[in-house]
């Protein structure tokens, strides 16, 4: 699975990247965890609000911080869609 | 109520008097006061904007005429959360829209101006009536601000090339449950109040000697509250205050208590919130240094009429 964390290196977009961090960590299994700090990126997802989170190229949350527990439940549902 | 407890507690039982107690006094007060309101109101104003977000205002912003469009960008910028450190997705998110550069300035001018720490406090300071000129005026410099910056054709100084997005954008709502949206405007509340506590008891203690201790005529001797520079130097004085609006407010209600010009005060707060050094750095990223300082340039004198105007009007 893909995730992707889009944001220009505010500090909430950093503090988000640690959470899904220690998300993936829990949930086991192998993941790619990609960081998209280039704006123009950024924009081809359509977020305006940083940051956001993508799971298998599909947006699932923008503007906030997530738990750790909230990204498990985005990529279990994820899992469980693909 | 909590007026009379305080005054109870300093001076039946811990027996204060005269400047001492004055001070301690409205030290206690504010600080409760201003703490317990801001928490409920910060609150209120965080679960009313789980319904909108940034995507939803560039949706319901694309393809409207000009001068709509900027009323409209100034009125989203009450109901939805701004961090400056989203500014440059957000501009070029809405640049990419198609919207105007004008109209996208009025929702900058605008959102940050009209934050829930700085209404919050105007109302818990000052009562609705100055909380609502506040905005009134507030929204007025971002149309006109906003209008006036569109004319100027400067979409030339924006550095990063923007591909636009043609089709429609999808406006959906937010949806969640209400127990969901009081978690996160909780967590929100719980957020700020960490983060600007520490301002407010600083911004209460120094307004509290001033209080009690520095005389009813010095700000107007001094300060000079009938001066012509007043309004511009503290226009001036506002634009690095950004990140501490919460200390300075309580500062001001007291300096407006001695004799500060409520015009004068007006101004300052309005370019604490609209005009922030650290945006200006953020957008210097992605705009030239001459669009910064137009922008600047027109919010500064928009702020300071309004800032004549009040001195005049309540003279």
């Amino acid at each position: 699975m893909k995730i992707e964390i889009l944001g220009t290196g505010c500090a909430k977009c950093v503090a988000l990247e640690k959470v899904v961090e220690q998300a993936v960590a829990k949930v086991g299994g192998f993941h790619e965890v990609v960081k998209v700090d280039d704006i123009m990126e950024i924009m081809k997802y359509n977020v305006v609000s940083t940051p956001g989170l993508v799971i298998d190229g599909k947006v699932v949350s923008i503007g906030k911080v997530l738990s750790i527990d909230e990204v498990v439940k985005l990529i279990e549902e994820a899992k469980h869609n693909a | 109520m909590w007026k009379s407890f305080v005054d109870h507690l300093t001076v039946d039982w811990l027996g204060l008097t005269g400047r001492v107690n004055e001070t301690v006094n409205f030290f206690i007060y504010d600080t409760v006061k201003i703490l317990f309101l801001l928490v409920v109101i910060i609150f209120v104003v965080s679960y009313l904007r789980t319904h909108f977000n940034t995507e939803y205002v560039r949706a319901h912003l694309q393809g409207k005429s000009e001068l709509y469009g900027n009323v409209l960008a100034a009125l989203f910028g009450i109901i939805t959360p701004f961090c400056s450190c989203s500014a440059i997705p957000l501009f070029l998110g809405f640049l990419q829209a198609r919207i105007p550069l004008g109209v996208t300035f009025s929702y900058l001018i605008s959102a940050p101006m009209n934050n829930e720490i700085a209404i919050a406090m105007l109302f818990t300071l000052f009562g609705w009536k100055v909380t609502a000129i506040y905005i009134g005026f507030g929204l007025f410099v971002a149309i006109v601000g906003g209008f006036v910056i569109g004319r100027f054709n400067l979409e030339k100084y924006v550095l990063i090339p923007v591909k636009p997005i043609d089709e429609k954008l999808e406006a959906g709502e937010v949806k969640m449950s209400a127990k969901a949206r009081a978690k996160e405007a909780w967590e929100y509340t719980a957020d700020i109040v960490k983060k600007i506590w520490l301002y407010v008891l600083v911004g209460v203690g120094v307004g509290a000697f001033i209080h009690g201790y520095v005389p009813e005529d010095f700000i107007v001797k001094y300060a000079g509250g009938d001066n012509w520079y007043g309004v511009p130097l503290a226009v001036i004085l506002g634009i690095p205050m950004y990140s501490n609006a919460a200390g300075v407010m309580p500062l001001v209600e007291v300096l407006t208590d001695k004799g500060m010009l409520m015009g004068t005060a007006l101004s300052f707060m309005m370019a604490i919130t609209a005009l922030s050094l650290p945006e200006a750095m953020i957008l210097k990223k992605i705009l030239h240094t001459k669009l910064i300082a137009i922008f600047f340039g027109i919010v500064g004198v928009g702020i300071i009429c309004i800032g004549y105007l009040f001195n005049y009007i309540l003279k």
